[in-house]
């Protein structure tokens, strides 16, 4: 006890200018590494997409291109109609934002702030369908999307977005509306505001991170998104970037500049989003992670 | 993590009125109908098809037990569920392990911390096509990044996707470049440690080792079993790696379950034997998740719990 309290007083009194903390020194040195590491492979891809044909095989690795081969990426994304599978994806995106974002607030917002029989029951229920491999559903969903002759479409892929497909996100907005104070809604209600105006005036405008955060997960999934659009888009003019990828990876097996120019085409957008977004992106993370 | 439910927060009104009670049903009517359409429906329907054969083009067929008796006699199907459960026991660990070391790394209040978080997290976002593509090239026997690295230390690397021995471990690597997602969790979960318990473990004389042992680890548990958990769900779901960076090869030594089953369903158009396998596999998660509850509570500790000792 006397040693510690002894310690305590020393630390209050301890000069800061003529002192490095060797433990915050470490910790750069480590952090320092670990960034390289994780770049690492990243700065490769790019130099390979840069290099022409036959500098592309050296070993040792010459990490800057001599020349650059700047024309590898026109090469690269004139070989496939990769704007199609550009606007594909975008389309997509687009798509399943309305939909999800429409769907999952309104569920979630019934979840979080309005009184009825059943809500427990229908919450718990949602929160189990979190826990359920995708695998289970996949072959009876693509048999009812081939009943339907939606296979070779988009509709498979978008439809479900409407119907609240994501658990995940209807449970993101109603923990998400769960913390809003409830004086507001009671105000808006004695005010005769009905139930959709509330949503859309009161709601709506206090929630805006959560609307972005939940936006931002939906572009990424379906940037990154593979077996469910490879099983439904047969058709070469429907293609994704991730399924356009894929296809250039198997007829252009051996050109290794102009694949990385094309993966590198389409990790870019993702990038850019993220630097921008990165804020909401761990955002996103923290609402789940440790809030209740 | 403890307020994941918030059941106390659940107010429960003395009368319900039928107007808001109206508006909350249309509210979630899309929810309930995308629920009976594409989640239980599906559930329930993919039990009954794997009682079958089906080929889609013609009627199914029924088949009783057929299919999961065709599965014990199906020499890929134990070696895709061994390829799964190998991946899963080592990658998931490793995972835990490298995204809790980066985390607590990442939580110290030094300069530029920002900026280490941004270039440790963002492997995770990018597109896992992309990613399978680029490894490919970056574990390439000849000309890969791995191989020159190894070889600065007089070691010669292996084929890592061209022998079967290597390629699995090559993959798990590959999946440790990811572990950004959970680094965030575990971040958020560090910043929730009120500082007082680490005042006072040093106040007790506690050094850096101890309090990662004793306050740390303890108050993190919560965390490190969902990231366990969800980290088991998504070793069982890995499709996209093996398909594109090894087809499953070689020797089916990268033959995961779900590309198996892709197969089966999307190949050879046998739904009801592809259905028998996703049941398995679900009763194969369900089970090892309900064991790690069951265990978890020797080791997980959540804040507010009395121990009966």
């Amino acid at each position: 006890m006397t040693a510690a309290s002894q310690r305590l007083i020393y630390k209050g009194k301890r000069p800061k200018a003529t002192s490095i903390d060797w433990a915050k020194v470490l910790a750069h040195i480590i952090l320092i590494a670990g960034s390289i590491m994780f770049l690492m492979p990243f700065i490769y891809v790019l130099s390979t997409s840069l290099k022409t044909a036959g500098d592309v095989y050296t070993f040792p690795p010459e990490f800057i291109p001599d020349p650059f081969a700047w024309e590898n990426y026109p090469d690269a994304l004139t070989a496939m109609p990769f704007d199609v599978f550009f606007l594909n994806t975008i389309m997509l995106a687009v798509g399943r934002i309305i939909g999800l974002i429409l769907s999952c607030s309104l569920a979630g917002f019934a979840f979080a702030k309005l009184r009825w029989r059943g809500r427990n029951t229908l919450f718990f229920i949602v929160l189990l369908t979190l826990m359920i491999p995708t695998e289970v559903t996949l072959i009876p969903r693509y048999i009812l999307f081939s009943k339907l002759g939606w296979v070779g479409s988009f509709a498979p892929l978008l439809v479900p977005g409407f119907f609240a497909e994501n658990a995940f996100f209807v449970f993101l907005f109603r923990q998400f509306f769960m913390t809003m104070g409830q004086d507001l809604i009671d105000a808006a209600r004695i005010d005769g505001c009905s139930f959709v105006g509330l949503f859309w005036r009161i709601i709506v405008p206090n929630a805006k991170p959560v609307f972005a955060v939940v936006a931002i997960y939906i572009i990424q999934n379906n940037w990154n998104s593979f077996l469910l659009p490879m099983i439904y888009l047969t058709d070469r003019a429907k293609y994704t970037l991730a399924l356009g990828l894929r296809l250039f990876n198997e007829q252009y097996y051996s050109q290794t500049h102009l694949l990385m120019a094309a993966s590198v085409f389409v990790v870019v957008p993702i990038v850019i989003l993220f630097f921008f977004m990165q804020r909401y992106f761990i955002q996103g993370v923290v609402f789940t992670g440790s809030k209740g | 993590m403890g307020g994941f439910l918030r059941i106390n927060d659940i107010f429960q009104p003395k009368r319900l009125s039928f107007w808001e009670s109206l508006n909350a049903w249309i509210f979630v009517l899309p929810w309930i109908l995308g629920f009976f359409l594409f989640t239980g429906g599906p559930i329930f329907a993919s039990l009954v098809i794997s009682f079958t054969h089906w080929d889609i083009v013609n009627p199914p067929q029924w088949a009783g037990l057929a299919n999961y008796e065709t599965m014990l006699s199906d020499p890929l199907f134990f070696q895709s569920l061994k390829v799964t459960t190998m991946y899963a026991l080592v990658a998931v660990p490793l995972q835990i392990v490298v995204g809790l070391f980066v985390a607590i790394l990442l939580n110290t209040k030094i300069r530029l911390i920002g900026l280490y978080r941004t270039l440790f997290y963002l492997p995770a976002v990018l597109p896992i096509v992309s990613v399978a593509v680029m490894w490919r090239w970056i574990l390439s026997r000849d000309w890969g990044l791995i191989n020159w690295f190894l070889s600065l230390f007089g070691v010669y690397g292996p084929g890592w996707l061209s022998e079967p021995e290597w390629a699995l471990p090559a993959l798990i690597l590959m999946s440790l470049w990811g572990v950004g997602a959970g680094m965030l969790i575990y971040l958020a979960g560090l910043q929730g440690i009120p500082t007082d318990l680490y005042e006072a473990a040093k106040v007790d004389g506690a050094g850096p080792w101890a309090q990662f042992l004793y306050v740390t680890l303890p108050m993190i548990s919560p965390v490190i079993l969902f990231q366990l958990v969800v980290g088991l769900i998504a070793a069982f779901q890995v499709f996209a790696q093996p398909f594109i960076m090894t087809q499953g090869g070689p020797q089916n030594a990268t033959l995961f379950y779900l590309l198996h089953l892709f197969r089966n369903a999307f190949e050879f158009f046998r739904m009801g034997y592809a259905s028998a396998l996703s049941w398995v596999l679900f009763m194969y998660i369900a089970i090892l998740t309900m064991l790690i509850f069951r265990f978890s509570a020797a080791w997980v500790f959540y804040e507010g719990e009395i121990r009966n000792e």
